[in-house]
């Protein structure tokens, strides 16, 4: 179906963007500036559900909401359109893009009013909006991969938006070439897709003449066996290896996590508008949108598995030590989107989608309440000079309640339905993209082992800053190690006396919003195990959306639908389904569950209930006593990574390039080797320099003698000689 | 109509003698030669665009010929002739003149008379390049473009012009006296100078080449070419000439010539000796690799920031060569799109290096920081400029390099292409970190010198210089078919020469066809 509100989604972020640009600059309003930046993003957010649920809507239906807007590269066979599609997985995608968006965008018009850049800020979100949403709703991976570039520039200048610091403009630079790294990856990946199938659209269309790839490969029969040769093949395996590397460094995995961290130098609100909501997840959707190339790919699943399961895990010891209120939450997020990936990587591709939902929801929470923190406290962000807040600042300490439940996985708020499942779907998963059986609970232990890190640093974070004594009053405490040390001092000058304070309803009504989300929006993914249990045939409706537009892993059942089914999309539907809604037409059964399933499930259900409550009780236990208590230092210094990267990978390639490549090689070598020659020329020249007697005639004469000479030796040798006539 | 290309390459001569005769006028004034130097550049602009009315999609022959005998007694003759191929060379060429006569307007206060004399020389000789259809010709505007640049360098560059100047002049002339004894020889074997001619002939087999003989033409042309390219390890004149010259001869020599080479390259060594090429490929392809991530490298430590340009010229042009020798359509094309997008970013780059020149006389890195604060309007815009160069998507960089990687992908001239493409993509990576990084010292960060903290910025008529270039950018980057579908036809014209060998070929080789071929799984 052809729509073309879809392309207003996109575009109303990027005339947004260009009026802040040209007009707020001059208008220097921050009430303008504040309406047309939310106004817009609030147009998308209205037309994103308009277009998902509306009769025959992108949601309802089994066929995509398409929007072709010109071609934009057409060479020989190759095509890349400008073209929009919203099918179940880009429409569920845009609706909390465009809604957690639009909530950030309403807190930042509080959090940054009083900005000497503010339309400058403004024109920047908007046009990060523009990006996203044109990478989620892209029909192919060129036209994605414009908008994974663009959110990848908007993130370069939003990280470096406070110009006339040194450590933001370092942050801007290490996030835009870790990005560049697996950007690499990337194209690539689209290279290789399409020279194995000839296309690089995921949708068929067959108006333009275009045929998907991803269909191309999810009908080849063969499935690429697991071996480590896979990889280096040049098959489907090498594509997913390849996407991957770009997913990793976009959403930061080992070992291009290090740019996230750095990241928070950015003003708060687009720490949880890019750095955890939307744009580092676009790898997961990158993943999740190629599920049918992974499911050819079992090898490059495991990969994926393996290097998400040691985010998390990694990422959250990290967590543990930071006395910096945005980087215990940037370590969160990495090791949060660890749990995607490795739910990606054992086919559990609705369970990583689930994740990134609600993970959009308390991570942009915890954000905007940090933020909220962090205005409320005159831009103070170490948590050491915090504490006792709850009384100062309660609507951001009730708010902040829930992410907290939320994320530590305590039944009822959000988190814990998601984390549940990827952490079921990987203790149940089959041997498909696993060498062998007992991988799938020794990676349950990984994840398992981080959602009790997980409670662990997050109570400390909320003890540290919540809790206990009020350490603002004191001096600054010594912040001699800590590595941040960002303090936002430039416009908050004038308040005298820090006493903190609560934030005005611009920044705390987008916290209570964020906060009924995080509380009751894992209800849209029930498993049908947990809902029994209640009493209640709850629908899955996450599960029920997305199945149809997923491929599946092939034999084992790590999804509910039966594994014969063949993903919708793939191939044409009969009809369309514009009257029934889709959510009835695949209705969920018990017959569809075993008894034994649903007991396993129950039970490990209970288990991270467990081992949530010991994590925030454990925390508890230790921070509540002594919020201050120094950590191990290799967790603090983050394992040394940035140094080692340094010293192994950075400073070698400087030096080398510098004292090798340019000073001997290129002044040396190349330059010196044609400054020998003409040195000689000129010692030559001096040798015969009696020649030049100042005889005009004699010149043309030996001038005239040259010539001969060398039209005589190219006439008579070079035609006869060398036999260049036939 | 008929004479439009021999208007477009003398009017500029024509304005170099309108500004003599002025200047010889008893009430001239210095400072009017540059308004009639820019008088005529637009107007050349101007006339060039009509030639986009004349090559429509599809049109593979050669527009708005003339043709008429030049030397009765060797055959030589005038004939000037555009395809799809060179008609954006020449747009390109018309179009950076008056940019960089504009660039000139403050800069240059020395001997306004002969700098401006020679400019509109340069850019006569360079349109000539591009349009010249016979190879005397060809040579003689080849080396006419060299002259006028020799003395732009020599007399108004920086503090080593002299080196840099007669550098430049030997390097390039003598692989131009190379490529002259390759003309001489095609003469002797054709009997004519001209390429149509010769061209005819090679495609109908009458008169083909024995494979010594190509062999030899092959290199002396190649080797004229790649010095002017620059090619590795040919290059080391570009950061020389590059730096000293004054910012307009830096806005030329990356924008048109360099292009003659690769211009050359396409034109005459892949459409006259398609063998060779094919033979050559693997050579070549190394060669442009090696450039590729050579000149990032270097580039990423020079400390002056006009040396830092003139090196990623290294590595972009090295990503021409790659997708020429690909022999795939899209290889080919993204080419040639390089080329147009390389001449309009790099050249933008260099003005703004020109700008804070002008402000500041110091190029080095060390010298400058946190320039956003007291010039918000060339930060914006020098980033933008910047990301064009990175190759953002939706910029003009992203197209060339993304179909010249995807050309090499599937090309069959060289065995693994594939991984020849994927070092070739690491350029992507390294052209971020050493814009980046000069971005990050240059015009971020805490203002450190106190010269730098009262600099002026922009005026209008340096950000009009650079409007045209900045709509470009961007033009190229969102409708990029504007540009190739009217240069598809020619360039195939070239490509089914050089990928299909011809009949009874003496390199006949089965590779030929572009379509995928799947690896082994």
């Amino acid at each position: 179906m052809e729509n073309n509100l879809l392309s207003l989604i996109i575009f109303a972020p990027l005339a947004g963007a260009a009026i802040n640009w040209f007009l707020g600059r001059r208008l220097r309003n921050e009430k303008f500036i504040g309406v047309i930046a939310c106004g817009a993003v609030a147009v998308s957010t209205v037309v994103a559900f308009y277009l998902a649920f509306k009769s025959g809507g992108a949601l309802r239906s089994t066929e995509p909401v398409f929007d072709n807007l010109w071609t934009w590269i057409q060479v020989g066979k190759f095509r890349a359109d400008f073209g929009l599609a919203m099918d179940r997985l880009s429409g569920t995608y845009a609706l909390f893009v465009t809604f957690v968006g639009f909530l950030i965008h309403v807190f930042a018009v509080g959090y940054m009013q009083k900005d000497q850049g503010f339309y400058r800020f403004f024109a920047f979100l908007n046009l990060f909006m523009f990006a996203m949403l044109t990478l989620v709703l892209a029909d192919n991976f060129l036209l994605m991969f414009v908008g994974w570039e663009g959110v990848g520039l908007c993130s370069y200048l939003l990280i470096g938006y406070y110009i006339d610091r040194k450590e933001a403009g370092d942050a801007a630079k290490k996030a835009f070439i870790t990005n560049r790294v697996g950007d690499w990856g990337f194209v690539m990946g689209i290279m290789l897709t399409f020279f194995l199938t000839g296309s690089i659209s995921f949708f068929d269309k067959p108006a333009q003449g275009v045929t998907s790839a991803l269909q191309t490969i999810a009908g080849m029969s063969a499935v690429d066996p697991f071996t480590w040769h896979a990889i280096f093949a040049g098959g489907v395996t090498s594509i997913a290896i390849l996407l991957f590397i770009g997913a990793a460094g976009k959403s930061a995995q080992i070992p291009l996590y290090v740019w996230l961290p750095d990241a928070m130098a950015g003003p708060t609100p687009v720490s949880a508008l890019i750095h955890a909501a939307t744009m580092v997840t676009a790898g997961v959707y990158m993943i999740v949108r190629c599920s049918a190339i992974y499911t050819h790919a079992p090898t490059a699943m495991f990969v994926v598995a393996v290097i998400g399961a040691a985010t998390a895990l990694f990422a959250a010891t990290i967590g543990l030590a930071q006395n910096d209120i945005k980087k215990v939450l940037a370590y969160s997020t990495i090791s949060q989107l660890g749990y995607m990936f490795l739910a990606c990587g054992l086919g559990a591709f609705t369970a990583a989608i689930f994740h990134v939902i609600t993970h959009a929801f308390f991570k942009a929470l915890l954000f905007l309440g940090s933020g909220s923190v962090i205005h409320g406290m005159h831009h103070e962000q170490d948590m050491r000079s915090m504490g006792g807040l709850k009384k100062y600042m309660p609507i951001t300490f009730a708010t902040m309640l829930t992410g907290w439940l939320a994320i530590s996985g305590i039944p009822i708020f959000a988190g814990f339905f998601s984390k549940d499942e990827i952490l079921w779907r990987t203790w149940s998963a089959g041997t498909f993209s696993l060498p062998s059986p007992p991988w799938s609970k020794a990676l349950w232990f990984i994840g398992a082992l981080t959602a009790l890190l997980t409670a662990v640093y997050m109570t400390r974070m909320m003890v540290m800053t919540f809790w206990g004594s009020e350490r603002f009053r004191e001096k600054h405490v010594d912040h001699v190690d800590n590595a941040s040390g960002i303090h936002d001092d430039a416009h908050h000058d004038d308040h005298a006396v820090h006493e903190p304070h609560e934030s005005p309803w611009l920044m705390t009504a987008p916290l209570v919003v964020l906060a009924i989300l995080s509380t009751i929006g894992g209800f849209i993914g029930v498993p049908y195990a947990l809902g029994s249990l209640a009493g209640l045939h709850p629908t899955n409706y996450i599960e029920q959306t997305l199945g149809p537009v997923i491929a599946k892993v092939p034999g084992g059942k790590t999804e509910s639908e039966p594994a014969a089914a063949e993903p919708i999309w793939l191939s044409h539907p009969p009809q369309t389904t514009d009257s029934a809604p889709a959510f009835v037409s695949l209705d969920e059964t018990a017959a569809s569950h075993s008894a034994e399933e649903i007991h396993g499930e129950r039970l490990l259900a209970l288990v991270s209930v467990a081992i949530a409550v010991l994590g925030i009780v454990f925390g508890w236990i230790i921070f509540r006593r002594r919020p201050l208590l120094a950590l191990p230092r290799i967790l603090e210094n983050k394992y040394y990574v940035d140094e080692i990267y340094d010293a192994t990978v950075i400073n070698p390639i400087n030096a080398g390039s510098r004292e090798g490549l340019w000073k001997i090689f290129d002044v040396g070598v190349i330059d010196g080797f044609l400054h020998t020659i003409g040195e000689v020329v000129l010692e030559g020249g001096r040798a015969i320099r009696h020649l030049q007697g100042g005889f005009v005639r004699a010149y043309a004469a030996i001038i005239l003698l040259g010539a001969l000479a060398v039209i005589g030796f190219f006439a008579y040798y070079g035609v006869h000689a060398m036999r260049l006539l036939p | 109509m008929q004479h439009l290309l021999t208007a477009i390459i003398l009017l500029p001569v024509i304005g170099g003698l309108a500004i003599v005769a002025y200047s010889l006028l008893p009430g001239r004034r210095e400072s009017n030669y540059k308004w009639i130097a820019l008088a005529f550049s637009v107007a050349d602009f101007l006339i060039s665009l009509l030639l986009i009315k004349g090559i429509s999609a599809g049109v593979r022959e050669f527009q708005f010929v003339d043709d008429v005998l030049w030397i009765g007694s060797i055959g030589a003759r005038y004939h000037v002739g555009v395809d799809g191929i060179s008609l954006w060379l020449v747009l390109l060429t018309t179009l950076l003149m008056p940019i960089a006569i504009l660039s000139s307007w403050t800069a240059i206060q020395k001997r306004q008379l002969s700098y401006y004399l020679f400019l509109q020389l340069l850019a006569g000789a360079m349109v000539g390049v591009f349009v010249s259809l016979d190879l005397l010709l060809f040579y003689l505007f080849f080396e006419a473009s060299l002259v006028p640049m020799f003395f732009l360098i020599g007399i108004w560059g920086g503090e080593r012009r002299v080196y840099a100047a007669i550098k430049f002049f030997i390097y390039t002339s003598v692989g131009s006296l190379l490529m002259l004894v390759g003309i001489i020889t095609l003469f002797y074997i054709y009997g004519t100078f001209d390429y149509v001619t010769i061209l005819n002939a090679m495609r109908a087999g009458s008169t083909t080449l024995a494979p010594r003989a190509e062999f030899w033409l092959f290199l002396a042309f190649a080797f004229a070419f790649s010095i002017k390219v620059p090619l590795f390890p040919l290059h080391t004149w570009l950061p020389d000439a590059h730096t000293e010259a004054p910012t307009a001869g830096s806005v030329i020599l990356a924008g048109v010539l360099l292009k003659m080479g690769t211009y050359g390259l396409l034109r005459f060594n892949l459409g006259l000796f398609p063998d060779m090429s094919r033979k050559f490929a693997p050579v070549m392809i190394t060669l442009a690799i090696i450039g590729i991530i050579y000149g990032a490298l270097v580039a990423m430590v020079q400390p002056d920031v006009k040396r830092l340009v003139a090196y990623s010229s290294v590595s972009h042009m090295g990503f021409v060569i790659l997708g020429l020798f690909s022999f795939t359509e899209m290889g080919m094309q993204g080419a040639l799109y390089q080329m147009l997008s390389h001449g309009v970013s790099t050249g933008a780059l260099f003005l703004f290096v020109g700008f804070i020149y002008e402000r500041r006389h110091t190029r080095q890195i060390s010298d400058f920081g946190g320039l956003a604060t007291p010039m918000p309007w060339f930060a914006s815009l020098f980033v933008i400029a910047s990301l064009s160069s990175i190759g953002l998507p939706f910029l003009n960089g992203f197209v060339g390099e993304f179909l010249i990687m995807l050309g090499s992908w599937t090309s069959n001239a060289i065995q693994h292409a594939w991984i020849a493409t994927m070092l070739a993509g690491t350029g992507v990576i390294w052209a971020a970190v050493y814009m980046l990084w000069m971005l990050q010292r240059v015009v971020f960060g805490p203002v450190t010198n106190t010269k730098n903290s009262a600099l002026k910025d922009l005026n209008t008529r340096e950000i009009g210089l650079l409007v045209p270039l900045l709509i470009l950018m961007l033009l190229m980057g969102i409708f990029p078919r504007v540009f190739l579908d009217r240069s598809a036809a020619s360039v195939n014209e070239v490509r089914t020469r050089v990928a299909a060998p011809p009949t009874g070929g003496s390199f006949a080789s089965s590779k030929t066809s572009e379509a995928p071929k799947r690896l082994a799984p």
